[in-house]
C-alpha cells in the first residue's frame, strides 16, 4: 500500500518536473507579468511595453542564434564581440548609407561565424574554446578599427532605433520577425533536423551520412549574423558606437535566456518560444527590481535563482 | 563440459577467486566464477564479448565488489575497496588503452605517486630520469625519459604502463588484449617481458583473442562463457578447436540441423557482385581483406572478437578510412573514408553499438527513419513533412515497428524496435547494399526472428547483405557463403554445403599457415 502510494507520488513529481519543464517559463513571464499589474505604478501604459520590448530585442535576437549553436552541443561565447565588431563596421561604413553599413556589419559576424564554424567543424577544437578566442579576437578588431565612441548621426540609423509601425517600435518587429524565421528554420528545414539529430548524437548523425561540418559551420554563421543584426539594433537604440562596451556580457545573458528557456546544454534539442520567454522573464525581472528601486545586487540575486531553478530542472530531464 | 577441470588447483596461487557472483540490473555478469592467477604462471582469460572477462577483471583488481564470493590474495581473504587498495597490494593492471597521464614525462609516469624525494622533499628529478631509463632499458625500450608520454607511440607507451606494473613490485599483472595496437617486434618484446615476469614469479593474467599468441605465451586457460567458467586447465594439449568451441558455446557434433532462427537460408543471387571490396588494409587491424556480395546474396563474416569484423564492415560504409584498398558498387568505384560517399553509392550500415552510432535517442520515430532520407524528402531545402509521413508510415507497417506514435522518442523504445527503425532509415534510401553489424544483438527473441526475417526478405528482393554476428547459428543459416576473418585477414571462405558451425568453427581454430 504504501509502495503504491510512494509511486503515485513520484508519478506526480515528474509530471510536474516536466510541465515545469515545458511550461515553466511562460507562466514565470505571466506570473510576473501579473504580479507588476498589480504593484507597479504605470507599468500598464504603452510607454512601458515600448521601454521593455526594445530592451529585450538586442539580448533576444542574440540568444536565438545562441539557441542554435547550443543545439549542435555547443556554445558561441563570441556574440558579444559580434557586437562591438558590428557597431565599429557600421560607424566605418555609414558614409556610404545605412544599408551598405548594415549588410558589411553582418557580413562581418557572418565572417567571424565561419571562423568558428570552421575551428570546430575541420580542426576539431571545442567550441568553448574556439568562441572564445573570436571572443577575444573579435573585440580586438572592433577597437582597432574604431577605438574610441563615435556619434552615430544618421537619420536613417536614428528612425531604425527610435521609430515604429503603429507604435509597435521597429526594434521589437524586428526581433519578433527573426524569432518566427529561426523557429521555421529550427522546425520545417533540413537543416534545422539534421542541426538537432547532430546535437543529439554525433556518431550517429556521421554515420547517417549527414554533412556533419557544413550544418555546424551554418549554426555558428547563422548565429554570427544575428549577433551583428543585435548590434547594428543596438547601435541605432544608442545613436552611437561604443566598441569597448557594447555586448559586454551578452553571451552570458543570451546563454541565460536559452537555458531558462528550456533548452538543454547538451544539444539536440532548440526551444525558440521558450527562449523568447526566457528572454522576456529576465527583462521583467530586471525591470521589476530597478522600478521598485532595490539595489542592482538584488537583480543578481534574482537572475541567479532563476537561472539554477532552469538548470534543476534540466537535471531532471537528464534523468528521464 | 569438463566438470573434471573448473575447480582451480590451488598450488602456488597468489590470488585467487571464489565463486564469486556479480550481478547488474538485468544481467548476471559473474555467475559463481572461480579463478585462479598462479606465481610464475602465465593464464590466458577468453571469451566472447559479454562473457564477463572485464567484470571479473574489475572484481579482482577492486574497481568492483563482488555480490557473493571471496576473494584470496596470498592466502589470506580480501576485500579492495578501491582500485587504489589492490594496486597497492601489488596487483597491476594494464589495460588496452594506455591509462597514464599524457602530458607529464616519461620518468613521472613512471614514477607516479611515489616519486624519490631529495633532502628537501622536492621531487629528485635525477634519480628519477636514471631509474626510469634503466627500468625501460631492461624492457628493450630507448626514449628520452623527460620527454611527455604523449609523443611516443602507442607501443612505447604500453611499455612504459608495462615498466610502472613491474616497478611497483607487482605479485599479479594484469593484461587487458596488450597487443591490439602494437607492432609485430613490439609484440616480441612484449612476449619477452612476460616471460621475464614469470621467470621472477609474477602471477600474469593474459586476456586476448588471438589464439596464436595465448599458445605462444599462455600456460593456463580458463575460458568465460555467459558469466561462467566453462573450462580452465593447462593450455599444453587444449586442442585449438576445442577452445573455439568452448568460447563460442558450440560442441562439435553437437549442432542442429534444423535451426530456431528464422532465416530460410536459400536465395538466387545474381551473377556479377553488386558489392566488393578489394584488399581494404587498415593500420593494426586489417590486412587486405577483400569481400564480395553479389545481389540477393547473404554473405557472412565469421570471426572471434577482435579479428576485423566491424572494421571491415566500416571501412566499406566509409566510417573509417583504410589506408589502402578499394570498394566499388556495381561497378563503380566509391571513394573510400566518406560516409556520404558511401551512401549515395548505396552502401547501408547498420552500426553494431546501435544505442551510441544508430539512432539519435532524443529524435521520434519519425524524425530518426527519415535522417538519412532528408534530400530526398524535401524541396529547395524546406521538409515535405507529407512525404515524410508517407515514408514512415509505409516503413511502420511494413517493419512492424511498436510505437505509441510516430512522434514518440526512439530512445523509449525497445532494442528490437529501435532496431526496425534503423533498418527503416536505410530502406528508406532504397539502398543496393546492407551492411549488418551484429543486427540481433541485445534483443528479445521475437523480435529477433522478425529481424532474421526481414533479413530473409531483402536478400530476396535482390539487396546484396553483409551480415556480421557472434551468434553462430544465426550466422550459418542466414549467409549464403561466410568468410572467414582472423586478425584482420581473410582465413577462409565457406559456400555452398560447407556453411555449417563446423566448418566454421575449423576455420576459425586452424592455424595461419593451414587455413590458405
Amino acid at each position: 500500500m504504501t509502495e503504491l502510494s510512494l509511486r503515485g507520488a513520484e508519478l506526480d513529481k515528474t509530471r510536474m518536473v516536466r510541465l515545469l519543464q515545458d511550461y515553466g517559463v511562460y507562466a514565470g513571464v505571466v506570473v510576473l507579468f501579473l504580479v507588476n499589474v498589480v504593484v507597479t505604478p504605470n507599468f500598464v501604459s504603452a510607454e512601458n511595453f515600448r521601454t521593455q520590448a526594445v530592451q529585450v530585442a538586442p539580448v533576444l535576437i542574440v540568444a536565438l542564434g545562441m539557441a542554435l549553436a547550443i543545439g549542435s552541443e555547443g556554445v558561441d561565447l563570441s556574440v558579444g564581440s559580434v557586437m562591438a565588431l558590428s557597431t565599429s563596421l557600421i560607424s566605418l561604413y555609414l558614409g556610404y548609407g545605412p544599408w551598405i553599413a548594415i549588410l558589411v556589419a553582418v557580413l562581418g559576424g557572418m565572417l567571424v561565424g565561419l571562423a568558428n564554424g570552421s575551428l570546430i567543424a575541420f580542426v576539431g577544437v571545442q567550441p568553448i574554446v574556439a568562441t572564445l578566442a573570436l571572443m577575444v579576437a573579435g573585440r580586438g578588431l572592433a577597437l582597432v578599427l574604431l577605438p574610441q565612441l563615435k556619434d552615430i548621426r544618421d537619420p536613417g540609423m536614428a528612425a531604425l532605433g527610435s521609430g515604429g509601425v503603429l507604435g509597435i517600435p521597429y526594434l521589437a518587429l524586428i526581433a519578433a520577425a527573426l524569432a518566427v524565421a529561426v523557429a521555421f528554420v529550427v522546425r520545417r528545414t533540413t537543416f534545422g533536423r539534421r542541426l538537432l539529430a547532430i546535437g543529439d548524437s554525433r556518431p550517429a548523425a556521421q554515420l547517417a551520412g549527414l554533412p556533419v561540418r557544413r550544418v555546424l559551420i551554418g549554426a555558428y554563421v547563422l548565429s554570427g549574423a544575428l549577433a551583428a543584426l543585435a548590434g547594428v539594433l543596438a547601435t541605432a537604440r544608442l545613436t552611437a558606437s561604443d566598441p569597448t562596451s557594447l555586448g559586454t556580457l551578452m553571451e552570458l545573458s543570451a546563454i541565460t535566456a536559452v537555458v531558462v528557456g528550456g533548452t538543454p546544454l547538451s544539444g539536440g534539442r532548440v526551444r525558440i518560444g521558450g527562449t523568447v520567454a526566457g528572454a522576456v522573464l529576465i527583462q521583467l525581472l530586471t525591470a521589476t527590481l530597478i522600478k521598485h528601486d532595490l539595489p542592482p545586487s538584488w537583480t543578481q540575486i534574482a537572475q541567479a535563482v532563476v537561472i539554477v531553478a532552469a538548470v534543476y530542472a534540466a537535471r531532471e530531464r537528464g534523468k528521464r | 563440459m569438463s566438470q573434471d577441470h573448473t575447480t582451480p588447483v590451488r598450488t602456488g596461487a597468489v590470488l585467487v577467486a571464489d565463486e564469486v557472483t556479480k550481478a547488474f540490473p538485468g544481467a548476471l555478469a559473474l555467475d559463481r566464477v572461480s579463478f585462479a592467477a598462479r606465481a610464475g604462471e602465465v593464464h590466458a582469460l577468453i571469451g566472447e564479448n559479454g562473457a564477463g572477462k572485464s567484470t571479473l577483471i574489475k572484481v579482482l583488481t577492486g574497481v568492483y565488489a563482488p555480490d557473493a564470493g571471496t576473494l584470496t590474495y596470498g592466502g589470506e581473504p580480501v576485500r579492495f575497496g578501491t582500485p587504489l587498495d589492490a594496486q597497492h597490494a601489488g596487483i597491476s593492471t594494464i589495460y588496452q588503452e594506455v591509462n597514464l597521464v599524457p602530458l607529464l614525462s616519461v620518468a613521472r609516469n613512471l614514477f607516479l605517486g611515489r616519486e624519490p624525494r631529495t633532502r628537501l622533499g622536492l621531487i629528485d628529478f635525477r634519480r628519477m630520469h636514471r631509474e626510469t631509463d634503466a627500468a625501460l632499458r631492461e624492457l628493450g625500450v630507448r626514449v628520452d625519459v623527460t620527454r611527455p608520454l604523449r609523443s611516443l607511440g602507442v607501443g612505447a607507451q604500453q611499455m612504459v604502463a608495462l615498466a610502472r606494473a613491474v616497478a611497483v613490485d607487482a605479485r599479479v599483472v594484469i593484461m587487458d588484449e596488450p597487443t591490439s595496437s602494437l607492432e609485430p617486434r613490439e609484440v616480441r618484446t612484449l612476449f619477452g617481458v612476460i616471460r621475464m615476469l614469470r621467470e621472477r614469479g609474477i602471477a600474469v593474467v593474459y586476456v586476448s583473442h588471438r589464439l596464436d599468441e595465448l599458445y605462444e605465451v599462455c600456460d593456463a586457460v580458463t575460458v568465460l562463457r555467459d558469466g561462467r567458467v566453462v573450462h580452465t586447465g593447462p593450455l599444453a594439449g587444449l586442442d585449438r578447436l576445442r577452445l573455439v568451441s568452448l568460447m563460442l558455446g558450440r560442441d562439435m557434433g553437437e549442432v542442429r540441423s534444423e535451426g530456431a532462427t528464422k532465416f530460410s537460408g536459400d536465395h538466387d543471387p545474381g551473377t556479377q557482385p553488386v558489392l566488393s571490396a578489394e584488399e581494404l588494409s587498415l593500420r593494426h587491424t586489417l590486412h587486405g581483406v577483400s569481400v564480395r556480395v553479389r545481389p540477393g546474396e547473404v554473405v557472412g563474416l565469421g570471426g572471434l572478437l577482435g579479428s576485423g569484423r566491424s572494421e571491415t564492415a566500416k571501412a566499406i560504409a566509409g566510417a573509417l578510412a583504410p589506408d589502402s584498398g578499394r570498394v566499388v558498387v556495381a561497378g563503380a568505384p566509391v571513394r573510400t573514408g566518406s560516409t556520404p560517399a558511401a551512401i549515395r553509392a548505396g552502401i547501408s550500415l547498420l552500426p553494431e553499438d546501435r544505442k551510441a552510432e544508430g539512432i539519435v535517442p532524443g529524435l521520434s520515430v519519425r524524425e530518426n527513419i527519415a535522417l538519412a532520407a532528408l534530400p530526398a524528402l524535401s524541396r529547395f531545402g524546406l521538409v515535405d513533412e507529407a512525404r515524410i509521413d508517407a515514408v514512415v508510415d509505409t516503413f511502420v507497417r511494413r517493419l512492424r515497428i511498436k510505437a505509441s506514435s510516430p512522434r514518440q522518442r526512439v530512445g523509449e523504445l525497445s532494442g528490437g524496435n529501435q532496431q526496425k527503425v534503423l533498418l527503416a532509415r536505410w530502406l528508406a534510401m532504397q539502398p543496393k547494399v546492407l551492411l549488418l553489424d551484429e543486427p540481433t544483438r541485445g534483443i528479445d527473441v521475437g523480435a529477433k526472428a522478425e529481424v532474421q526475417g526481414l533479413v530473409d526478405e531483402l536478400a530476396a528482393d535482390g539487396l546484396g547483405v553483409l551480415l556480421i554476428s557472434s551468434d553462430m547459428e544465426e550466422l550459418v543459416e542466414g549467409s549464403d557463403r561466410v568468410v572467414v576473418l582472423k586478425d584482420g585477414a581473410v582465413v577462409a571462405e565457406l559456400t555452398g554445403a560447407d556453411v555449417t558451425e563446423d566448418a566454421l568453427l575449423h576455420a576459425i581454430a586452424a592455424t595461419g599457415e593451414a587455413a590458405a
